[in-house]
C-alpha cells in the first residue's frame, strides 16, 4: 500500500502533552463538591465463614455518612456469564485475604478508616486451600464455592479435554517421544496507578469514573448488581494509569462507590491502597504443565499431548477463558498434526487470577518452547532449526480449526538471528543465548457474553466546526486514542491533532468491548476505517457537486487538509449545507472461525501476531545470578500504524516478560500474600532492564486496518523461554520454572554435580481425571472459509 | 468540619513555596507533602503509586533535589522551594524534557511520568550531559511498568543533547521502525 500520509509515521501520541505535563485527569485526581471518601473492610482470613457483621459502632463514628455490608449488595456478578460468583461485599463466607466485607463512606479517608476499625466481624475460620495439588484432593473443611458450582472434588472450577486429530497415530509415527513438567509462577500487573473510582447519583442516574480497561463490562456489572437499567448508568473511563489486564474485570470498589452515591446522594471516591491492589490482582495464573511430544528423526512434530493445571485463586474472573488459553494457541505457532489438550482450573484461597498481558498463553508457550529445545538436544539438532521445521505456515488452518492468515515467523526469526549472531555465538561457560517464538491474538473472536453484535462501533460527526470521532475504546497507555485519530486523519486527509476524540463514555460513545485481548487496533481500527471512509464519501460527494464534477469522483483528492478545491473546514461547511449535520458509523465484527465443537469460542482471532526473540545473558555458576545483556525481538505487527507506539508496546512487553522470568512472583505463605508491597514484590528497575533491540516486521494482514495486527501482548511470550534456554546455554542446566531465581539455578547446578538430571523444576503433574474427551476431526489445512460458509460446511459434513 | 477525631489532631500554619507561588496553609502535622500538594493545593500532577516511598511516582523537587513527597511532612519543607510537574512546564510551553518525552514516546499511560521528569530534571541540573548509565542510576528509584525504560533513557539523552547544542536537535531516527512491507 502506498500513499499513506499518517499511517506508518512515528508521530507522537495524541495525548502526549496532557501526559507529560500532569494535566491528564486520572480517577484519583477527580475532586467533586461534597465528595465523600470510601474505604473497604477486607477479610484477614484466606478462608472463613462469616458468622456476623456488626457495623453499628461504625455508623456512629462522627463524619461517617454511610456503611454498607453484604446484604446491601447481595447480587453476584463476574466478568463471564458462566462465572457470576463474586459479591461486591460478601456476607456468607470469605475466600481470600482481601475479600471485601464492608464499606464506609465518610467525610475523609481517615474517618472512613477509623470507622472500619469499629466494624465487628465474627469469622469461623476454615482450612485454606493453597495449592493446585490440595485443590485436586477432597476438601479438609469444605469446598471454597458451592458444590453445585464446581466439579469433583469440588474445588475444581473448570476442566476440559479435547482430541484434535489422531493422537495415537501421531505418536506411533514418532521416532522420539519426550515428556516434561514445567511450572510458571503467577505474577501481578503492578500498574503504577492504584485502582480508583468516583461515583455520583443525580436525577436517578449513576455516573462512574473509573480506572478501568472496559467501560462496557463495568456498565453491565453495575446494571446487574444495582438493579438499574443500563440507561440510568454512565461509565466513563478516566485517564488510565496502567492496566496490563488487571483492570479488565468489574471490581467491588466500582460497585460499592456507586451504591454509596445512591445511598448518600453525594459523590463518593474509593482509591485502593497499594496493598489492596495486590489483592484485587486478576493476574497471571500459576500453571503447572505436563507435555508429551513426539517428533520424527528430522525433528518434525507428529503429536503433542499437553496438560495444564491452573491455580485460579478464589473466584472465576476470566478463568473459563484462561483455562483454554493455556493450550489453544499452541497450534497457531507450530504445525501440530495431532493435539490432545487437557486442562483444569482450580479454586484456591488466594487473590483471584485472571488476564495478564498474554492471558494464559505465556505459560503454554513457555512449556512448549523449552520442550522443543530439549528435544533438539536429544536429537543433536540445533533448536532453531528444529523449531523452524515446525513453524506454522501462513494461510493455513490448524488442527483445532484456528485460522492462520498473515504470518511473519520466518522473517522475525531471520531478523533476530542475524542481529544477535545467535548461530555464530561464542560458546563458553557462564555466557548463553536462547531463542524462542510466539503468536498472539489480534482480539478475541468471541465477545465475553454471547451476542451477534459488533465488537467495536465508531461514530464520526462532521459539523461546521470540524470532525469528532466517538468510540467506546479505552486508552490505557497503549495508544488506543492515537490509533483512532491516526486512522480518521489518514482517511480524511488530516493531521491527527485535527481529529477531536470522545472515547470510553457509555453515554456518548457507541460500544467498543474495551482494551483487552489486543483487540483495539484491529477492531476499533477497522470500525474507524469504515466510519471514516463513509464520511469521506459524503464530503467528496458534496464537494464534487460544488465543483461541478460528475461521474468519476476519484479525481477529487482528499489529503493535506483539503478535499478537492476546498480546505477541510470549507468542505465541512459544504457537506453540512448539502446534507445537514453529518454522521457516519462504522463497526467491526470478527468473522466466525471456530470449528465444529463445543468450546470453539476461545482461541479464534481474525489475525495472529508473531514474534521471535533472542536473549543473551551471563549466568554465574557460583551465585546463580542471571544478568541479561541484551534482548533482540522481532514482531510481526502486520503493519505499524505508528512505529513509535509499536516499539513502545514491544519494549514494554519484553520488559514485563523479563520481570516474570527473573523476579516477579505473586507468592503466598499459608494463604497470605508474602509481599503485598512494591518494595518486596520485585519488579525490574532501570538498572535491571537490558538493552532491547526491536525489529518491526510487516506482513500486511488482509483483514487488519491497513494490514495492522496486535503489538501489545504477543512480544512478552517468547522472552521467558528464550531466557531459560539461554541459562541452559550458559550453564548446561534447565530451570523448568519461572521466575529463574538464583536459588533455582544453584539447585539445578547441584543436581548436575550430583549426577542427577541437570534441572530444577516440578517433579510431576497431579493425577486428575479430565473426563471424556471431545474428539474433533481436523480441518483441511487449506480451508480458509469463515462465517456462514464455514458453518454450513459443518452441516454438510 | 470539626468532629471527634479532628479534636485530637495537631495543626500547623505553614508557608509553602510551590512552583514559585507562596501558599499559607493550615494542615494537620501528620499530613504528607503528597497529600497537601494534591488535596489542598490542587496540584494533582503529582501522582502516587504506593504512599510508602517504594515506587518513586510522587517525586518532587525540594530545593532542586528529588524527594518522595509521600515520605515528607510539610513542616520539613517549609521555607524550601518545591517544584512539581506543574512547575516544570505547561501544555502551552513544554520543558525540553517534556518535549523529548512526548516526541519519543517515553510516556505511555503517563502515570509515572511526572515523577520521572522531575528526577530527570534534577539529574540534568547537576550533570548536563549524563551518560546512559548515569541516567539509569539517577532514575532507578522510579518504577515504570509501560515503557521498559528504553524510551525514557533516550528522551533524557535527547533533552540533554538539545540543551547542550542550544538548538532543537532532531530526534534520533527510530531504530528499525517502519520500512517497506515484506
Amino acid at each position: 500500500m502506498s500513499g499513506l500520509d499518517v499511517v506508518g509515521r512515528p508521530l507522537p501520541r495524541v495525548d502526549a502533552a496532557a501526559k507529560v505535563t500532569g494535566v491528564a485527569v486520572y480517577a484519583d485526581d477527580l475532586v467533586l463538591p461534597r465528595m465523600l471518601h470510601c474505604r473497604i473492610l477486607r477479610s484477614p482470613h484466606p478462608h472463613a465463614r462469616i458468622a456476623s457483621v456488626d457495623a453499628s459502632a461504625a455508623r456512629r463514628v462522627p463524619g461517617v455518612r454511610a456503611v454498607l455490608t453484604g446484604q446491601d449488595l447481595p447480587i453476584r456478578y463476574g466478568i463471564m456469564p458462566v462465572a457470576q460468583d463474586e459479591r461486591a461485599l460478601e456476607f456468607e463466607k470469605v475466600r481470600y485475604v482481601g475479600d471485601p466485607v464492608a464499606a464506609v463512606a465518610a467525610v475523609d479517608e481517615e474517618t472512613a478508616a477509623a470507622a472500619l476499625d469499629a466494624i465487628r466481624v465474627e469469622y469461623e475460620v476454615l482450612e485454606p486451600v493453597t495449592s493446585i495439588e490440595a485443590a485436586l484432593r477432597e476438601p479438609v473443611d469444605e469446598p471454597i464455592h458451592d458444590r453445585a458450582y464446581t466439579r469433583r472434588p469440588f474445588n475444581v472450577h473448570r476442566q476440559l479435554a479435547y482430541d484434535f486429530g489422531d493422537l495415537e497415530a501421531g505418536f506411533a509415527r514418532a521416532d522420539h517421544i519426550r515428556e516434561d513438567v514445567f511450572f510458571y509462577q503467577g505474577s501481578t500487573h503492578l500498574p503504577m496507578e492504584q485502582h480508583s473510582a468516583v461515583a455520583t447519583y443525580v436525577d436517578g442516574r449513576v455516573t462512574l469514573w473509573s480506572s478501568t480497561q472496559v467501560v462496557h463490562y463495568v456498565h453491565r456489572a453495575l446494571a446487574r448488581v444495582l438493579e438499574l437499567p443500563m440507561h440510568r448508568i454512565r461509565v466513563i473511563g478516566a485517564a488510565h494509569g496502567g492496566g496490563f489486564g488487571g483492570k479488565t474485570d468489574p471490581f467491588a470498589h466500582e460497585i460499592i462507590v456507586s451504591r454509596l452515591a445512591m445511598v448518600t446522594g453525594r459523590p463518593v471516591k474509593c482509591t485502593l491502597t497499594r496493598e489492596e491492589v495486590f489483592y484485587a490482582h486478576r493476574g497471571r495464573h500459576p500453571v503447572l504443565m505436563w507435555i508429551r511430544t513426539g517428533v520424527t528423526r528430522d525433528g518434525r512434530i507428529t503429536a503433542v499431548h499437553y496438560r495444564s493445571a491452573l491455580d485460579g485463586g478464589a473466584y472465576g474472573s476470566y478463568g473459563p477463558a484462561s483455562v483454554f488459553y493455556t493450550g489453544t494457541l499452541q497450534t497457531t505457532t507450530y504445525a501440530i498434526p495431532a493435539y490432545r489438550f487437557e486442562s483444569v482450573r482450580v479454586f484456591t484461597n488466594k487473590a483471584p487470577c485472571g488476564p495478564k498481558r498474554g492471558h494464559g498463553t505465556p505459560q503454554g508457550r513457555f512449556g512448549i518452547e523449552l520442550q522443543l529445545d530439549k528435544i533438539a538436544e536429544d536429537l543433536g539438532m540445533d533448536p532453531v532449526e528444529l523449531k523452524r521445521r515446525n513453524f506454522v505456515q501462513p494461510f493455513t488452518r490448524a488442527v483445532n480449526w484456528l485460522r492462520v492468515t498473515s504470518c511473519g515467523l520466518d522473517e522475525c526469526t531471520r531478523k533476530v538471528l542475524d542481529a544477535s549472531g545467535y548461530l555464530r555465538r561464542e560458546r563458553r561457560p557462564g555466557r548463553g543465548m536462547g531463542f524462542a517464538i510466539s503468536s498472539y491474538m489480534s482480539g478475541a473472536g468471541t465477545a465475553i457474553y454471547w451476542n451477534d453484535m459488533a465488537h467495536s462501533e465508531v461514530h464520526l460527526k462532521v459539523d461546521r466546526t470540524g470532525v469528532t470521532a466517538y468510540c467506546g475504546a479505552m486508552e490505557i497507555g497503549q495508544g488506543s486514542d492515537s490509533v483512532l485519530a491516526f486512522v480518521v486523519a489518514e482517511e480524511l486527509g488530516l493531521r491527527p491533532s485535527d481529529v477531536r476524540l470522545v472515547t470510553a463514555d457509555t453515554d456518548t460513545t457507541p460500544v467498543d468491548l474495551g482494551s483487552y485481548s489486543s483487540r483495539v487496533t484491529f477492531m476499533a481500527g477497522n470500525a474507524a476505517l469504515q466510519a471514516a471512509r463513509r464520511m469521506r464519501d459524503l464530503l467528496v460527494e458534496a464537494v464534487a457537486e460544488r465543483m461541478g464534477v460528475h461521474g468519476d469522483l476519484s479525481e477529487i483528492e482528499v489529503r493535506d487538509g483539503r478535499i478537492g478545491d476546498f480546505t477541510f473546514e470549507e468542505a465541512c461547511v459544504i457537506g453540512t449545507t448539502r446534507f445537514g449535520a453529518l454522521s457516519t458509523s462504522g463497526s467491526y465484527k470478527p468473522p466466525r472461525i471456530g470449528g465444529p465443537f463445543k468450546g470453539n469460542g476461545v482461541g479464534p482471532s481474525p489475525a495472529y501476531s508473531y514474534s521471535a526473540c533472542v536473549v543473551d545473558l551471563d549466568a554465574d555458576a557460583r551465585t546463580g545470578l542471571v544478568d541479561v545483556r541484551k534482548v533482540w525481538i522481532a514482531h510481526d505487527v502486520g503493519r505499524a500504524i505508528n512505529p513509535l507506539l509499536v516499539i513502545g508496546q514491544v519494549e514494554g512487553s519484553v520488559y514485563m516478560g523479563l520481570g516474570e522470568a527473573l523476579m516477579e512472583e505473586q507468592a503466598y505463605r499459608k494463604g497470605r500474600h508474602k509481599w503485598p508491597s512494591m518494595l518486596e514484590y520485585k519488579s525490574p528497575t532501570f538498572l535491571d532492564t537490558p538493552e532491547i533491540e526491536t525489529f518491526i516486521v510487516e506482513t500486511v494482514d488482509p483483514e487488519g486496518p491497513y494490514g495492522a495486527k496486535e503489538a501489545g501482548q504477543g512480544p512478552l511470550l517468547p522472552v521467558l523461554p528464550a531466557l531459560v534456554s539461554a541459562v541452559h546455554d550458559a550453564l548446561g542446566v534447565w530451570v523448568d520454572e519461572v521466575p529463574v531465581t538464583p536459588e533455582k539455578v544453584l539447585r539445578a547446578l547441584d543436581a548436575l554435580a550430583r549426577g542427577e538430571a541437570p534441572r530444577h523444576g516440578p517433579k510431576a503433574f497431579p493425577d486428575f481425571d479430565f473426563g471424556e474427551r471431545i474428539h474433533v476431526e481436523p480441518p483441511d489445512p487449506h480451508d480458509m472459509r469463515v462465517g456462514r460458509e464455514l458453518e454450513e460446511s459443518f452441516r454438510g459434513a | 468540619m470539626l468532629h471527634e477525631l479532628d479534636r485530637a489532631v495537631q495543626r500547623e500554619i505553614l508557608t509553602l513555596t510551590v512552583n514559585g507561588e507562596v501558599h499559607e496553609i493550615l494542615v494537620p502535622v501528620h499530613e504528607t507533602l503528597l497529600e497537601v500538594l494534591r488535596e489542598r493545593l490542587g496540584l494533582t500532577g503529582t501522582k502516587h503509586g504506593c504512599e510508602l516511598g517504594e515506587c518513586g511516582t510522587c517525586t518532587v523537587l525540594v530545593d532542586g533535589r528529588p524527594e518522595l513527597s509521600c515520605l515528607l511532612l510539610p513542616v520539613q519543607v517549609a521555607g524550601a522551594r518545591i517544584t512539581t510537574v506543574e512547575g516544570l512546564g505547561s501544555t502551552a510551553d513544554l520543558h525540553p524534557l517534556q518535549q523529548a518525552f512526548a516526541e519519543l514516546g517515553a510516556a505511555q499511560c503517563g502515570y509515572c511520568t511526572p515523577g520521572m521528569l522531575l528526577a530527570a530534571r534534577a539529574l540534568l541540573d547537576e550533570r548536563p550531559r549524563p551518560g546512559r548509565d548515569e541516567i539509569r542510576e539517577a532514575l532507578a528509584g522510579n518504577l515504570c511498568r509501560c515503557t521498559g525504560y528504553a524510551k525514557i533513557v533516550e528522551a533524557v539523552e535527547l533533552a540533554a543533547l538539545r540543551a547542550a547544542s542550544g538548538a532543537d536537535a532532531p530526534p534520533p531516527p527510530q531504530a528499525n521502525g517502519g520500512g517497506e512491507p515484506s
